[in-house]
């Protein structure tokens, strides 16, 4: 049995929603876990099962070999950062963080030590006086991951904590976040709708759908190989292109081109996904794109335009190269590099 | 130009406003420093008097009532002790009342609510009577657990604070409960420093109540030991002057009160941070 280890777990709620479907799943120790998924799917709803803030209305939670299923928060030795923080507005940053251990009545000297060793690592000794409402967006997210670091819990959980930061902040706390992960190397599960975030912190990536882990695996193994319409259409930014196509006897027919010798027995309508980074320019090409919008990010551009009836078709190129609204550019495929997804199931059908 | 005769006018409309205010109040002032006959035979005063110390040193030391076993320094301690009981007790009972029906979510904790609310529309008066059979019955009459039990029990309190912890975020708690904070912690720990502001506002208020009340401490205390300040007002012998300055101090206390704490006072009433 790992670290962290749900079995089957459900939530519904009394007013008949079913938040979360039976779902299993485990953590091993160390291990940084994602959660990612769109709002309302249920991946907050599975974090707060796990903090015990949630009753499990089915399953089992097991954490570190111990059966948590009525365990108390209180007692279950889990420390969680929350999206607002929660930092207590009437103490000091000192207290926000010594709270936790004088409830577990550990003695004055250790508390002064472990309070001072956390604000030391986050860089927030100057502030242990000063109260919350007197710190920065960035300074109280530090005291909040101070607030979880100095109990030295089993487990961290975050539940969205970057998402009321600015843009520029949000990546800085996201590097210290990971950096201070693997320095501390406490189990963390990570909450977040923002599949970047979730790319670059996870360890291992659960994207959440409607209550359903549609895949679990390294967030390189998501992007490479998603099982599914929805995770190659969530994971990746830009988004997957999708067109509607027919697969027949090996044979992929879109609207104006055919790719022969698919690795695929399946007959039937289907739905090809394309990453804008798997294209290519070359002459002859299969795809011919009409540049409506070029979005110029400097290493790269964002090249939108229209193929046949098909609108808002993305085209990342390489930043050197201008490319004017009104061309026609001719796209390859790189080999290998498309999905193929059942239209109506929405598995993914091909072998890559 | 025209600001200046709009904030003259104003200011003018605000000083009648004072002087309306003050006027009586300085009037009593200054006849309670004259002797009874000066009052008798020339009215009212607007200037003072040489009597201030004899008139105030003979009310405060006075025995009074008809058994002449009361002082007005004795009403003083009992209105101090009765207000001060009323105010702490109501205030702990309204802050636990007010915790239970916003953190136990019990079914009923609304329809609770409201049935506490109600009684803010039923006057006290209403149920003395029986409130007193059961202080009878219970040997409490003549006592200040008496006085200070049966109204010390406030829905206005219980709103303030329902509504104050309404505003608390979720996540406090939920915080709160994974450092360890069981159902007591949480509010020793938290909510009660959080209400603090309002907790000081509702001493002030629920201390005035108890202050001024009358007909229940006429009720309930039959020894001339317990009389208040209030009940003494009218039970009060003597010269008119003595009145005058008797009525003066009894204003003394709560206008104290409300001077020292009015910043909180004010803070805990509209508080919005």
């Amino acid at each position: 049995m790992s670290f962290l280890d749900l079995k089957n777990v459900t939530k519904i709620y009394p007013n008949g929603t079913k938040a979360v479907h039976e779902t299993s799943l485990s953590v091993d120790e160390g291990e940084f876990m994602v959660f990612v998924g769109p709002s309302g799917c249920g991946k907050s709803t599975l974090l707060r099962m796990v903090a015990g803030l949630e009753d499990i209305t089915e399953g089992d939670i097991n954490l570190d070999g111990q059966l948590i299923n009525e365990v108390d928060p209180s007692e279950r030795d889990i420390a969680m950062v929350f999206q607002n923080y929660a930092l207590y507005p009437h103490m000091n940053v000192y207290n926000n963080l010594a709270y936790g251990l004088k409830n577990r009545g550990i003695d004055k000297e250790t508390i002064e030590q472990k309070v001072n060793d956390a604000a030391k690592l986050l860089q927030i000794s100057d502030f242990l006086q000063r109260k919350p409402s007197m710190l920065s967006g960035g300074q109280r997210q530090r005291v909040a991951m101070g607030r979880a670091i100095v109990r030295n819990p089993k487990i961290f959980l975050f539940d969205e904590p970057l998402s009321n930061l600015d843009a520029k902040l949000r990546i800085q706390m996201r590097l210290e976040i990971k950096k201070l992960q693997q320095k501390v190397g406490v189990t963390s599960i990570f909450v977040t709708h923002d599949q970047v975030e979730a790319m670059t912190l996870a360890d291992r990536l659960a994207v959440i759908n409607n209550g359903i882990i549609e895949q679990l695996g390294t967030p390189i193994e998501i992007y490479n190989n998603p099982e599914s319409l929805f995770v190659a259409g969530f994971i990746g930014s830009p988004q997957m292109n999708f067109l509607d196509a027919n697969l027949n006897n090996k044979t992929l027919s879109a609207e104006n081109f055919e790719i022969k010798n698919i690795d695929s027995d399946y007959n039937g309508e289907v739905t090809l996904g394309i990453r804008p980074e798997h294209l290519i320019e070359s002459e002859n090409g299969l795809i011919n794109l009409k540049v409506e919008l070029v979005e110029q990010l400097g290493s790269d551009n964002l090249v939108y335009g229209q193929i046949k009836n098909i609108k808002d078709f993305c085209y990342r190129s390489p930043g050197n190269q201008t490319i004017k609204k009104g061309d026609t550019l001719s796209l390859n495929i790189e080999e290998n590099k498309y999905y193929i997804f059942d239209k109506n199931t929405g598995k993914r059908v091909n072998q890559i | 130009m025209t600001r200046l005769i709009t904030s003259g006018f104003s200011h003018f409309i605000l000083f009648i406003g004072i002087l309306i205010m003050i006027v009586p109040v300085w009037m009593i002032f200054a006849s309670s420093t004259h002797t009874g006959l000066t009052i008798n035979t020339h009215g009212l005063q607007m200037f003072l008097g040489d009597s201030f110390y004899e008139n105030y040193m003979r009310v405060l030391l006075y025995q009074g009532g008809f058994f002449k076993e009361i002082t007005a320094l004795k009403m003083f301690l009992n209105s101090f002790i009765m207000a001060t009981g009323v105010a702490i007790l109501s205030v702990i009972t309204s802050l636990m009342a007010a915790y239970a029906l916003v953190y136990y979510r019990t079914k009923y904790a609304t329809l609770l609510f409201w049935i506490i609310f109600v009684t803010i529309l039923v006057p006290l008066e209403l149920r003395i009577f029986p409130t007193y059979s059961v202080m009878a019955e219970l040997n409490l009459v003549n006592s200040y657990f008496g006085l200070i039990v049966p109204i010390s029990a406030s829905a206005i309190a219980t709103l303030f604070f329902r509504q104050f912890y309404k505003t608390v975020p979720d996540e406090l708690l939920e915080s709160a409960k994974l450092d360890g904070a069981n159902t007591w912690r949480f509010f020793v720990d938290f909510l009660v420093p959080l209400s603090k502001t309002m907790i000081v506002a509702m001493l002030i208020f629920m201390f005035v109540f108890g202050y001024n009340q009358y007909l229940w401490p006429l009720l309930v205390t039959s020894s001339e030991q317990y009389w208040t300040v209030v009940m003494g007002l009218k039970m009060m012998s003597g010269s008119i002057v003595h009145r005058f300055a008797f009525v003066l101090m009894s204003m003394v206390p709560p206008i104290l009160i409300i001077i020292v704490l009015q910043k909180h006072f004010i803070k805990g009433v509209f508080q919005d941070k």
